[in-house]
């Protein structure tokens, strides 16, 4: 009978897993400590990534024209050379050497963003905390601000601020910072609510602990992960936004270069059969979509959690 | 054999593969088998891979998980190697699962008898019209109140007994061939523990139905297994019928689980506490304390949770608070700690009044209540590491810091026996026990007066537990911490606490010395605790449904009463148009020992006779019928 193999089978074991027994009762093995290991889809998102970023920083020292630059030969012609030097990707609608553009214009696209986002985090995650700790009034008022602000269209409302304040870097920030502001503030403020509510947070405010130390010691630490996740996202949503108002001509205003202009203003090329219109926009698609990838595999290494907190 | 084998395991091994893609064995070939009508349990602690073996009859297995060898053969077909679409007809039409807890698996939006029927109807093998029928006879055969009307409600309607033994009938809708069970009573209070697992073994023997019943308590086994299969780290140790398994176990791991399955409580169990650190007045007390939910009209909250309750802790002693979920217990610790202000009465803190609120509690009396939470899992923060944890309230109310800090995190770890190593881990990176542990160090570290633990011990394995409450003891002998140790497990507290508070629906119905509470005479309801908690022997579930406060006890829920005795409906001795209206008066017995009962100690301890005594047609007695009294 099968039962007394078994028997026979594992007898000689008994002492052993006694033994074992007893000795996991007083310490077993930690498990080992969880590292961030990125898939190598994420690690090429992230070469693309650090590849802008340094361009950002080198950029207009290592391009071979100035932005301004008309060198060129003609307007709309493809990669050549003049006595001015050697144009890999062409020239532009007035004859500006494409690959120049896009170094420089690099500066402007995601410098502005990368500020734009920032500054909405701060304020989103200071409001958004704030109404979740405190909860009443202050949480009815701050959202019922906020929900308004939500519940009007971005580029509206940033068409609307640019045309009443004038097209300027710092108002271009504020205003991308602002309407960004409000979907930080919702997610912030989830967040807060979901640990506010745990127990250790209660243990804490058993113990007496002041607001000022729970928000920090407590909740932030644990909101910290989400947040930062959602931060590439939110990152991507303001490059887009600027490009867009760039290319309604309301956001970064020639001769200055960026992006989101760079396409708008090249679009007559294509009829040319000029590819002055899609190096920038390829531009942009390859730091949104790099940025993209590397969100989703840190939401996948994290597992669901995150995900569901993200919903 | 004189009945057809239904299932088979043989050699069944289901591996993990951690991220350097090195394989884990889980299950490490295990066969048994099952016959029709047979109930095999299978029994082991967490992480033993019962649930993952069980869980194999369904041809499925947890994400990450891989079968990497064996068979597993429902009437002769091997599962594991059936086509998807196969498997997904297999499921929930040949092989049923019931999860572990019932307010999970009902979806609160639908009504019970769409969700019972659901899996028969969309599996073809019942028109509705015909499972709905089907349904009602299970109903009836569960002994669920109201059986042609129960189906219409919704899972919020019903308790939680109920809920669960409704889970079964979902089960055995569709005529099963196998049922898998997950430890389907043990979240539950003893008394419902009890009226869940008579009417599940009702219904398996009259359905005929074969069963895997998983579970870590061997109590529970004795009185449903036909069959026990015992392992760890997924491995067989032993297996056997159920009369050898329990009456004779043969291996040192099964002798091991017998051991922790935790005694009837009896007086003696009591430990009894030298006075050193008594005290003129009591560590804290409450006195005529009334506390709820939701704002106060007239004086008493929306929802009265606690009424009229006066309990003393004195200097180093333990206080068991015990009752079933619901009656109480841990809002009283709430109100102790602060958490939530009484409506009212009074807390004193070593005869000084506490203010209801936290906001108004000095700093100092916040340090001498210390409250520690039931899980451990969501009371410690993930994102801080155990030095920060414990080092906290040593900084808060103490100003140590730097080094001294370190020697004394140290010093407290030590003290709950962990290595001092710990201080840098993280908690996600303990086990549950070690958990605990650190979640009660964070308490101790701040040197307090009281503690008062919650639950400490349910969410923990038995064998993890019993060594938990043994640190406990150890502690209070050492500091001379008074604690609060509130359970709704009677053995628990009866090996633990010095004197111990029943609760029942917000009131206290007796307390007094552990010896004398646990010993005649009882208060009816302390009595229906006492011997709802499972011996490991067999036949005790039917000796014990056959006597009279059982019949009674089991089949009436918690009502909340305003006036009289919230005991009355359920009560074997219950006098009518006194109990349930008259006050109850209070009597005295010896030790501080009080009774809240109507009827006198000497009726109380003639009573015990006819509680005791067996009934024979039981089930006569009818919901709605007056009881006639002793």
């Amino acid at each position: 009978m099968t039962e007394n193999t078994a028997k026979t089978e594992h007898k000689a074991n008994e002492e052993e897993v006694i033994a074992k027994l007893d000795a996991f009762a007083e310490l077993p093995d930690a498990p080992p400590k969880r590292r961030l290991k990125l898939s190598w889809v994420g690690k090429i998102a992230v070469g693309i990534v650090v590849f802008w970023m340094a361009v950002v920083v080198i950029g207009p020292y290592i391009a071979p024209f100035h932005e301004m630059d008309m060198d060129g030969d003609d307007s709309f012609l493809d990669a050549h050379s003049n006595e001015y030097g050697t144009f890999y990707l062409g020239t532009d609608y007035l004859g500006r050497d494409t690959l120049s553009r896009i170094a420089f214009g690099a500066r402007n696209t995601i410098g502005i963003s990368v500020i734009a986002t920032l500054l909405a985090y701060c304020i989103g995650i200071t409001l958004g905390i704030a109404a979740a700790v405190k909860g009443g009034w202050t949480d009815m008022i701050i959202s019922r601000i906020n929900d308004s602000i939500l519940s009007l269209p971005a580029i509206m409302l940033g068409l609307i601020a640019i045309a009443a304040l004038g097209s300027s870097v710092p108002i271009l920030i504020s205003i991308a910072a602002i309407i960004y502001a409000t979907s930080v503030f919702r997610i912030a403020r989830a967040l807060g609510q979901d640990i506010m509510v745990q127990d250790f947070v209660e243990a804490a405010q058993a113990r007496g602990e002041g607001l000022w130390w729970i928000i920090k010691s407590e909740v932030l630490p644990n909101a910290a992960m989400p947040l930062a996740t959602d931060f590439g996202l939110r990152l991507v949503f303001v490059v887009l936004f600027i490009s867009s108002l760039s290319f309604l001509g309301l956001g970064i205003q020639p001769p200055a270069s960026d992006w989101g202009s760079m396409v708008r203003e090249n679009l007559q090329g294509l009829v040319y059969g000029s590819y002055a219109a899609i190096w920038p926009a390829i531009a942009i698609a390859t730091f949104t979509i790099a940025i993209n990838l590397i969100v989703d595999d840190i939401s996948a290494k994290s597992g669901g959690n995150l995900a569901k907190k993200m919903v | 054999m004189a009945k057809e084998k239904l299932f088979e395991v043989k050699d069944l091994r289901i591996s993990a593969y951690n991220d350097e893609k090195v394989e884990i064995p889980i299950v490490k070939g295990v066969t048994f088998d099952i016959h029709e009508g047979e109930v095999v349990a299978l029994i082991g602690e967490s992480g033993s891979g019962k649930t993952t073996i069980s869980l194999a009859a369904l041809a499925y297995t947890k994400p990450g998980l891989h079968f990497t060898g064996g068979e597993v053969l429902l009437r002769g077909k091997d599962v594991l190697t059936m086509a998807p679409l196969e498997q997904r007809a297999l499921r929930g039409a040949n092989v049923a699962y019931l999860a572990q807890s019932a307010a999970a698996t009902f979806n609160p939006a639908i009504t019970i008898s769409e969700q019972v029927t659901e899996s028969a109807v969309l599996h073809g093998v019942l028109s509705q019209k015909e499972a709905t029928k089907r349904a009602e006879v299970l109903y009836h055969a569960l002994e669920l109140p109201d059986p042609s009307r129960i189906g219409y409600r919704y899972p919020h309607q019903v308790s939680g007994g109920q809920l669960q033994r409704l889970m079964a009938a979902m089960a055995l809708c569709g005529k099963p061939d196998l049922m898998v069970l997950d430890e389907p009573t043990t979240a539950l209070d003893v008394t419902t523990q009890i009226e869940v697992l008579k009417a599940f073994k009702k219904v398996i023997k009259e359905e005929n139905a074969a069963a895997i019943y998983v579970t870590h308590d061997l109590a529970v086994v004795a009185q449903i297994a036909d069959y026990i299969v015992v392992l760890y780290s997924g491995e067989i140790m032993e297996q056997g019928p159920v009369e050898q398994i329990i009456n004779n176990p043969s291996h040192a791991y099964t002798k091991r689980l017998m051991d922790a399955v935790r005694p009837t409580p009896t007086a003696g169990m009591g430990v009894q506490v030298g006075d050193e650190h008594d005290r003129d007045v009591p560590a804290i007390e409450m006195e005529h304390l009334t506390a709820g939910y939701g704002g106060i009209v007239d004086g008493e909250p929306v929802a009265t949770i606690l009424r009229d309750v006066s309990v003393k802790v004195e200097n180093g002693h333990v206080v068991g608070v015990i009752g079933e979920s619901g009656c109480g217990k841990s809002t009283m610790a709430r109100v102790m700690a602060g958490l939530l202000p009484q409506a009212k009465g009074h807390v004193r803190l070593e005869g000084k009044e506490l203010e209801g609120s936290l906001n108004d509690r000095k700093l100092d009396q916040l340090q001498k209540v210390q409250f520690v939470f039931q899980m451990a899992d969501t009371a410690l923060n993930p994102k801080q590491v155990i030095g920060d944890i414990i080092g906290r309230p040593l900084e808060f109310y103490h100003g140590i810091k730097g080094k001294k800090k370190h020697a004394k995190v140290a010093e407290i770890l030590k003290m709950v026996e962990l290595p001092a190593e710990f201080a840098s881990r993280y908690p996600m990176e303990l086990s549950g026990g070690q958990k605990q542990r650190i979640n009660m160090a964070r308490s101790l570290a701040a040197n307090p007066e009281v503690m008062l633990c919650d639950e400490v011990t349910s969410a923990l394995d038995s064998i993890v537990g019993a060594n938990v409450i043994k640190l406990l003891t150890a502690l209070r002998d050492k500091t001379g911490v008074s604690f609060v140790f509130i359970s709704h497990d009677l053995s628990t507290v009866g090996s633990f606490a010095d004197e111990i508070v029943v609760l029942y629906a917000g009131r206290v119905v007796e307390q007094g010395p552990t010896d004398e509470v646990l010993s005649p005479p009882y208060h009816p309801y302390t009595r229906l605790l006492i011997s709802s908690v499972p011996e490991l022997r067999i036949g005790w579930l039917e000796d014990t449904m056959q006597k009279r406060e059982m019949a009674v006890g089991i089949a009436r829920g918690v009502e909340i009463t305003k006036t009289g005795c919230p005991f009355f409906n359920r009560c074997p001795m219950a006098i009518e148009d006194t109990c349930d209206v008259k006050d109850v008066p209070i009597r005295e017995l010896k030790d501080g020992h009080q009774i809240a009962c109507h009827l006198t100690i000497d009726q109380l301890n003639e009573s015990e006779v006819h509680a005791q005594q067996v009934l024979h047609g039981y089930e006569k007695i009818g919901i709605d019928k007056p009881l006639e009294t002793g």
